[in-house]
C-alpha cells in the first residue's frame, strides 16, 4: 500500500504540488492522468525518491510504502529504490547485451551466484513476455531490438530485482499501437504480483488498464477514484471537460 | 564489502584525486605568477637584452611575437573563414565535406616541428623567402589554420537555416545572404576563434626554430624580410643556452610570465565576447 | 475645395506617377546591369572559396611532397660524408665496406683487416690531417697541387693503409690507389641501426632505433601516468564536484591546456628536474621520466576536458534508470556511465598520445637528450621531435644529416596521420554497438 499524506513539492519557487493527499491499494493498476506540466511524473518520482536527483528542490509532507516514511533517515535510497522499479517514458536499455540488461539490477546488488541470474533474467523476460522473442540473442546488444521490444526489455529489467511497486512514466508514448497494446496486456498481468502506478497521456490507455484513477491539475490532486466512475460520471467539472476533451 | 562502502572510498579516491591534479595544474601557474611578477616592470617590456641576456627587457622579442602574430593572421584568417563557408554554404554535406574535414582536421594534429621543417623547405629554401618574419608567419598561419576553419564553421552551423531562406526568399543572392546576413550573425564566434588562434600563434616554438627565430637581435625589424626573436623562442634559449643560465633566470621568469599573461588575456577575452554576444543574441 | 484645385492635384499626382514609372524602369535596366556584374562577382567569389575550401588539402599534400622527396633523398646519399672517398691499395682485397664497418675502424674497434675478410694485417688509419704532419706545408706547392702526388705516395707505400681524403685532392693517375665503394645509405641502416650519430667522420650513423624507442617511452608512460589520473578528475569533475567548484575548475583546466609548451618545459627544468635528481639520487635530472612526467602534466587538461564532455553526454535516462534499479551513485558511473563515454574516453587518449609523441619543446628542455636506446626510466632519452629540433639548425641544408632529419619528421607525420585517422574512427563508432 503506498499513501500520500500532505505533499507539497517546490522546484525553487515554482510549487509544484500543492497539499496532496491520496492512497494506493496493493495489487492495483492507478494511472494518473492530466495536462501536462500537472504534477503527475513529479508526483510519481516521489515514491522511488528520484527527484533528490534535480538540484535544488524542496519536499515537505509523507510519502508511506507498507507503512513506512520513504523520507526517512533510516532509509537507504538505493534500498528503496530496489523495492519500487520503474520504468521510463523512452526506452532507455543500457549499452549492453540483452541478458546484461536484465542482470544490471541482480549485480548491482552483489548477486553473484551464476545460476540464480539465468533463472531471474529468463523468468523477467518471460513476465514481460520477451522471452520467446530473444531466448536465441540474449548476448546481442540491447539496441538491436525494436522501440516496443526495448521497452518491455526495460519492464525486464525492473521486474528483475523483484520490486512490490512498478511505476510506469509514460511507459507507451514513444510507442507504435502494437506495441502499446503489448505492453497494456503485459501491465494486465503484472497486477496480480505488483502495485503498479501508471502515469499516461492517453485517457484511453487509463481507461483501459487501471482500476483507479488519478485527475491533476496544475499541482493539484483534483479526484481520485475508481476508474469507472472517473470516465463515466465524474464529481468534478474540471475532470468532466479534461476527459471529454474540451481543454487539455 | 558492501556497495555503499565502495562507493564512499572511491568517491573519496576521485575527490582527492580532483583536487590533487587541480592544485597541481594551479601550482604550475602559480609558481610562474609568483616567481615572474617581480621581474616585470615598464622596463622590462620596453628595452632589449643587454649584457648576453642576463639583464635588460625583452622589448625585441615581444615586437617580434606582434609581428608574427598579425604576420599568421592577415595570412590564415581570411582563407580560414573562406575555407569554412565554403564547406558550410557550398559543398553540400557529401563526400567533398567529409575529405575536407578529414583533412583539415588531420592539419590540426601534425606536430607542430613538422611544420618547422615543411617551413623551412618551402617559404625558406624553395620560395627563398631566407629566415623572415613572412617564412614563419605562413608557417604558424598553416598551423591555426585548422583552428580558424573549425571555430568558423561552428559559428556558421549555429545559425538556423531559417536566416538562408528567409533571406533567400527575399531574392537576395547566395552570396549576399552570406555577406549580409549570416557573416554579420556569425561574427562574434569567428572573432573567437581568431582571438584563440592568436593565442595559440604566441606560444609556438617549434615551427619558428628554422623559419624566423633569432637568438639574439636588439634591433627591431623594419620589413617582412628580416628576422626577428620571439618569446617563446626567447624564452628556451635563456632557460637552456643562455651566456649564462643562473644570471638570466629572473628573465626566464618574467618572459614565461608576459607568455602565460598573453594565453590567458586571450582565453578571457574569448570567453567574455562569447558570454557577452551571446546574451545579446538570446534578449533579441 | 474648388475644382481647379482638384485638378492640379490629380495633374500633379499623374505626374509624379508617370516620373516613377521612368524611374522604376530606368532602375530596372539599372538592376540588369547590375545583375550581370553580381553573377560574375558571384562565380568570382565561388572559385576563390572552392580554393580556400582545398587549401588544407593542399597544404597536406604540400607537406607530403617536401618532407618525402627530402627525407628519402637520404637513401641517395653516400653513406661516407660528400666530397670525401676512402682510398686503400690495390693490393687490398677489400671492395666494399658497410658505415658500421668505417665507423669502427675509425674508432679503432676493428684493428685488423681479416675481421672484415682481409688479409691478417694491422689497419692503418689515415686521416687527411695527418699528411700535414708527414710533410712540410712547402711540399704541397702554392695551390696545394702537389698534394695528390703526396697522398699517392702515402698510400702505396702503405698496404694497409686505409684513407680518408677529400674528392677534390685524390690521387687519381697513381695506379696503386683504389677507392673503396661504400654505396648509398640503406633503408636497413637507417631503421634498424642502433646508433644515431649524424655528425660522425667518415662515416655518418642514422640509426633511428635510439629515437623511436625513446619517443615511446616517453609517451607511453605519460599517458600511463596521465589516464588514471585524467579519468579520475573527469569523473570528480562530472559527477562529484558541486556546480560552482565545476564552473571555477572546467575553465582553469580548458586555460591551462592553452599554455605554451615552452613554459611547461621551463617548469619542469627548474622544478621537476631538479627535484627528481634529489628524490632519486641520480646523477642527472633530465631522464625520460621527467619527459614523461611533463608530458603528462601537459596532456592533462586535453584528456580530462574530453573525457568529462564524454562522461556528461551519458543520457540523463540512463543515469535514471540505473539508480533506479538500485544501483549506487559509484556503481552507476562505472557500470553505465565510464562504458557509455568509452568511445569518447579512448578519443581523448589517442588524442593524448597523439599530442605526447609530437611534443617537442617541453621534451627537448627536460629529457637530457642521449640518442641512446634506454634502458630504464630514469636515464636521458632523446626523442624524434625534439632531435629534429636540436639538430636542424646545424645540419647543412641538402646534406645527409638535414635529410635524415626530414626522414624523421616523414616518421613523426605517418605516426600523428594514423593517430588521427583511428581517433576519427573511434569517435565517429556509434555507441549503439556497445556490449
Amino acid at each position: 500500500m503506498i499513501q500520500a499524506k500532505d505533499i507539497n513539492f517546490y522546484y525553487g519557487d515554482f510549487h509544484a504540488l500543492k497539499n496532496i493527499n491520496m492512497e494506493m491499494e496493493a495489487h492495483t493498476v492507478t494511472a494518473f492522468i492530466g495536462p501536462s506540466g500537472c504534477g503527475k511524473s513529479t508526483f510519481l518520482r516521489l515514491f522511488n525518491r528520484m527527484n533528490e536527483l534535480i538540484d535544488n528542490t524542496r519536499l515537505t509532507g509523507e510519502c508511506l510504502i507498507d507503512g513506512q516514511n520513504i523520507y526517512q533517515k533510516s532509509v537507504q535510497v538505493d534500498e528503496l529504490r530496489k523495492k519500487v522499479g520503474m520504468v521510463f517514458q523512452k526506452p532507455n536499455p543500457f549499452p549492453k547485451s540483452i541478458f546484461e540488461n536484465v542482470a544490471y539490477g541482480l549485480r548491482v546488488n552483489d548477486v553473484r551466484d551464476k545460476s540464480y541470474i539465468n533463472a531471474k533474467v529468463e523468468e523477467s523476460l518471460r513476465a514481460a513476455a520477451l522471452w520467446d522473442e530473444v531466448k536465441d540473442k540474449l548476448k546481442k546488444s540491447a539496441f538491436e531490438l525494436s522501440g516496443g521490444q526495448q521497452q518491455r526489455l526495460c519492464i525486464a529489467r525492473a521486474l528483475a530485482i523483484s520490486p512490490s511497486v512498478l511505476l510506469m512514466d509514460e511507459p507507451a508514448s514513444a510507442l507504435d499501437p502494437i506495441s502499446t497494446s503489448k505492453i497494456e496486456e503485459l501491465i494486465h498481468s503484472l497486477k496480480k504480483e505488483y502495485t503498479i502506478v501508471i502515469v499516461t497521456h492517453n485517457m484511453q490507455q487509463a481507461a483501459r488498464v487501471s482500476d483507479k484513477t488519478g485527475f491533476f491539475m496544475l499541482g493539484e490532486l483534483v479526484e481520485y477514484n475508481d476508474t469507472k466512475k472517473i470516465f463515466l460520471n465524474p464529481d468534478k467539472e474540471q475532470t468532466q471537460n479534461y476527459i471529454t476533451g474540451r481543454f487539455g | 564489502m558492501n556497495k555503499r562502502v565502495k562507493q564512499k572510498i572511491a568517491f573519496t579516491v576521485f575527490r582527492i584525486l580532483g583536487l590533487v591534479v587541480a592544485g597541481i595544474l594551479l601550482w604550475i601557474l602559480g609558481f610562474i605568477i609568483y616567481n615572474g611578477i617581480g621581474v616585470i616592470s615598464w622596463d622590462f617590456l620596453t628595452t632589449a637584452p643587454a649584457e648576453g641576456m642576463t639583464t635588460g627587457g625583452i622589448f625585441p622579442a615581444i615586437v617580434g611575437t606582434l609581428w608574427l602574430i598579425a604576420g599568421s593572421v592577415v595570412f590564415a584568417f581570411p582563407i580560414g573563414v573562406m575555407s569554412a563557408i565554403y564547406m558550410n554554404e557550398y559543398a553540400g554535406n557529401g563526400w567533398v565535406v567529409r575529405f575536407i574535414r578529414i583533412m583539415t582536421n588531420n592539419l590540426g594534429s601534425i606536430p607542430s616541428i613538422v611544420f618547422g621543417l615543411f617551413g623551412m623547405a618551402l617559404f625558406v629554401n624553395t620560395l627563398g623567402f631566407g629566415d623572415s618574419i613572412l617564412a614563419g608567419s605562413c608557417t604558424l598561419g598553416l598551423l591555426v589554420l585548422p583552428l580558424i576553419i573549425r571555430t568558423t564553421e561552428e559559428a556558421l552551423k549555429a545559425i538556423p537555416d531559417s536566416y538562408r531562406t528567409g533571406s533567400l526568399a527575399l531574392g537576395a543572392s547566395k552570396l549576399q545572404t552570406i555577406w549580409k546576413v549570416i557573416l554579420p550573425m556569425a561574427f562574434p564566434n569567428i572573432i573567437t576563434g581568431l582571438i584563440l588562434s592568436i593565442g595559440r600563434v604566441s606560444g609556438e616554438t617549434a615551427p619558428i626554430l628554422f623559419t624566423v627565430a633569432a637568438y639574439f637581435l636588439p634591433k627591431l625589424p623594419n620589413s617582412i624580410f628580416d628576422q626577428v626573436m620571439a618569446l617563446p623562442y626567447h624564452l628556451y634559449v635563456i632557460a637552456t643556452s643562455g651566456t649564462d643560465i643562473e644570471a638570466s633566470r629572473p628573465i626566464a621568469y618574467g618572459t614565461a610570465l608576459v607568455l602565460i599573461a598573453i594565453v590567458l588575456a586571450m582565453n578571457l577575452l574569448a570567453t567574455a565576447l562569447r558570454r557577452y554576444f551571446g546574451q545579446k543574441v538570446k534578449t533579441n | 475645395m474648388t475644382a481647379r484645385k482638384v485638378e492640379f492635384i490629380f495633374n500633379a499626382r499623374r505626374k509624379t506617377k508617370r516620373e516613377n514609372n521612368m524611374k522604376d524602369k530606368k532602375n530596372f535596366q539599372l538592376s540588369i546591369l547590375n545583375f550581370q556584374c553580381r553573377k560574375i562577382i558571384e562565380r568570382m567569389a565561388k572559385v576563390m572559396l572552392t580554393f580556400s575550401g582545398s587549401i588544407t588539402s593542399l597544404a597536406i599534400l604540400l607537406i607530403i611532397i617536401f618532407l618525402f622527396k627530402e627525407g628519402l633523398g637520404l637513401f641517395h646519399s653516400p653513406s661516407v660524408e660528400k666530397g670525401y672517398v676512402l682510398c686503400v691499395q690495390t693490393s687490398n682485397p677489400i671492395e666494399t665496406l658497410t658505415p658500421e664497418q668505417i665507423k669502427k675502424i675509425f674508432d679503432e674497434e676493428i684493428t685488423s683487416w681479416n675481421k672484415l675478410g682481409g688479409r691478417n694485417e694491422a689497419i692503418k688509419v689515415f686521416r687527411f690531417d695527418d699528411i700535414f704532419s708527414m710533410y712540410p706545408e712547402e711540399e704541397f706547392g702554392q695551390e696545394y697541387e702537389l698534394l695528390p702526388d703526396k697522398l699517392g705516395e702515402v698510400i702505396s707505400q702503405n698496404p694497409n693503409i686505409i684513407a680518408y681524403i677529400p674528392e677534390q685532392y685524390l690521387p687519381k693517375e697513381n695506379a696503386s690507389v683504389k677507392i673503396l665503394v661504400s654505396g648509398n645509405i640503406r633503408m636497413t641502416d637507417f631503421f634498424k641501426g642502433k646508433e644515431w650519430l649524424p655528425t660522425a667522420t667518415p662515416s655518418p650513423l642514422f640509426g633511428v632505433l635510439p629515437l623511436i624507442t625513446g619517443t615511446l617511452w616517453v609517451s607511453f608512460f605519460a599517458i600511463l601516468i596521465a589516464l588514471p589520473l585524467g579519468l579520475g578528475v573527469a569523473i570528480y569533475l562530472s559527477e562529484l564536484a558541486g556546480t560552482r567548484m565545476r564552473k571555477l575548475l572546467k575553465p582553469t583546466i580548458e586555460l591551462l591546456a592553452g599554455i605554451p609548451s615552452v613554459v611547461y618545459g621551463f617548469f619542469g627544468l627548474v622544478v621537476l628536474v631538479p627535484l627528481i635528481q634529489k628524490t632519486l639520487h641520480l646523477p642527472v635530472g633530465e631522464t625520460a621520466f621527467a619527459g614523461s612526467l611533463i608530458l603528462a602534466i601537459m596532456a592533462l587538461p586535453t584528456i580530462i576536458t574530453i573525457a568529462e564532455d564524454a562522461m556528461r553526454g551519458t543520457p540523463k535516462a540512463m543515469r535514471e534508470s540505473s539508480l533506479a534499479l538500485g544501483a549506487t551513485h559509484w556503481q552507476t558511473v562505472y557500470r553505465v556511465i565510464v562504458p557509455y563515454a568509452s568511445s569518447g574516453i579512448m578519443a581523448a587518449v589517442v588524442l593524448g598520445i597523439g599530442r605526447a609523441i609530437g611534443e617537442t619543446m617541453a621534451v627537448l628542455m627536460v629529457t637530457g637528450n642521449a640518442a641512446v636506446i634506454p634502458h630504464s626510466l630514469f636515464q636521458p632519452v632523446r626523442t624524434i621531435p625534439a632531435t629534429i629540433a636540436a639538430e636542424l639548425g646545424e645540419a647543412p641544408a641538402g646534406g645527409a644529416h638535414y635529410q635524415s632529419l626530414f626522414l624523421l619528421g616523414c616518421i613523426l607525420f605517418v605516426i600523428t596521420m594514423l593517430i588521427s585517422v583511428s581517433a576519427e574512427f573511434i569517435s565517429k563508432r556509434q555507441h549503439n554497438k556497445g556490449v
